[in-house]
């Protein structure tokens, strides 16, 4: 059976076209991903998201978007896709061995957190070094713990862990952050955050468990161990393109083009949402504007 | 709390994994994202193979001592013990087919 439209991804870009598309009786399928939800199912309270005064967490939004998808007859399917086919219509999309065909595509599939790629990260992952403060920030209390990154998350997540760890330390390979002047100053000021600036950081150490970090003054060149049990990133995140590689056009980033102020991307039939294809907004209700901007494109495309 | 799942606590847990049946420990919490990915997959499997495996969910915000005796870290870590031993440790969420591929090669 070819679909009308099929959607890749499940954060607030892919649910918020599956409710349009749903809506205007396309029967969307929906391919969530083993990230199902997206980044907001890694943060606590989203103070931001028009429609909540009080703030909502982060999961329970994406709960609530996937069960107003499900209700207009969204078909969910919840694994990872592992390969398309964009060279001819229908497109391809596997599941594993399991293939689906559809007219039109949508792919939201954002972005994750980027890694250092320096020893020791990856072995030591879940054994102290972690990527998402707000969930593994409760195993830290009363540690040493170190963060990396200059962005407003990484300053937010400093200051959450702050509720944990008895002290926090920032690693900043330059001078200052990039990271808005209120969020900065939030953290320098705080009690338990030391920064440390001009630092990279050369190898996470441990056998079993995070013992320190090897870190670099990068004007001294001086190298020296940094005493930690837990070791946080917070420097940004990559695109999810990998499988469109080859098969669309994506800017030098890996982000993928999309034509004007559409969605379209080069293929035509193919549209893009979300994270995966801006770098600039990266919100929760941009990407939910841009998931509504790609299912009514997609319904003009298919008339 | 899921139908084919057992709660665990830090008072039952060494009688739960001491059980004759092999015994997968979910380690969990309310506010974990990716936590909740993991509840449709482990109790399906926890009705799956009812009777040659047990699947025991352990909320660490109250059970705070067994996660700490585990050390774990970094949730969703799932731990396959046998005879109250531990076998394997998976930190992070899975798909249920990768669950039973995991499984599948401790339990018959």
């Amino acid at each position: 059976m070819t679909e009308k439209v099929l959607i890749i991804g499940s954060g607030p870009a892919g649910l918020t076209a599956a409710i349009y598309a749903a809506r205007a009786d396309l029967k969307p399928l929906m391919i969530e991903g083993m990230e199902r939800g997206g980044q907001l199912m890694l943060t606590t309270e989203v103070e931001n998201y028009p429609g909540f005064p009080e703030g909502i967490m982060g999961p329970e939004l994406m709960d609530g978007m996937r069960k107003q998808a499900e209700r207009f007859g969204t078909r969910i399917v919840s694994s990872d896709v592992t390969k398309v086919d964009l060279s001819e219509r229908p497109f391809k999309v596997w599941v594993g061995e399991e293939l689906h065909e559809s007219e039109a595509l949508i792919i939201s599939t954002g972005a994750s957190a980027r890694w250092l790629g320096i020893p020791g990260e990856s072995r030591l992952r879940g054994y102290g070094v972690s990527a998402c403060a707000t969930c593994d920030g409760f195993f830290f209390r009363d540690r040493e713990i170190a963060i990396v990154g200059g962005g407003d998350s990484a300053m937010e997540e400093a200051i959450f862990l702050t509720k944990f760890a008895s002290k926090v330390t920032i690693l900043h390979r330059r001078d200052e952050f990039r990271a808005s002047k209120i969020m900065a100053q939030r953290a320098i000021d705080h009690p338990k955050i030391e920064v440390l600036w001009n630092t990279t950081i050369e190898e996470v150490l441990g056998d079993d468990l995070v013992t320190g970090l090897r870190v670099r003054n990068v004007l001294t060149e001086e190298e020296s161990v940094l005493p930690v049990e837990g070791f946080f990133l917070a420097i940004g995140h990559d695109p999810n393109t990998k499988i469109f590689q080859g098969q669309l056009d994506l800017d030098s980033s890996e982000y993928i083009s999309t034509e004007g102020g559409s969605t379209e991307t080069s293929v035509e039939g193919v549209f893009a949402a979300g994270d995966v294809v801006d770098h600039y907004y990266q919100q929760a209700v941009t990407a939910a504007g841009m998931g509504c901007q790609a299912a009514i494109d997609v319904e003009h495309w298919l008339d | 709390m899921g139908q084919n799942t057992v709660k665990g606590t830090d008072a039952t847990f060494v009688e739960l994994i001491g059980s004759s049946l092999p015994t997968l420990v979910d380690f969990w919490a309310e506010w974990c994202g990716p936590c909740k990915m993991m509840d449709g997959p482990l109790e399906e499997i926890a009705g799956d193979r009812a009777g040659t495996l047990q699947i025991v969910k352990l909320n660490v915000d109250e059970n705070p001592s067994t996660a700490m005796q585990f050390g774990v870290m970094s949730i969703p870590t799932m731990i396959i013990f046998q005879g109250g031993e531990e076998k394997k440790r998976l930190v992070g969420a899975r798909s249920k087919a990768q669950l039973e591929a995991e499984i599948d090669s401790f339990v018959s």
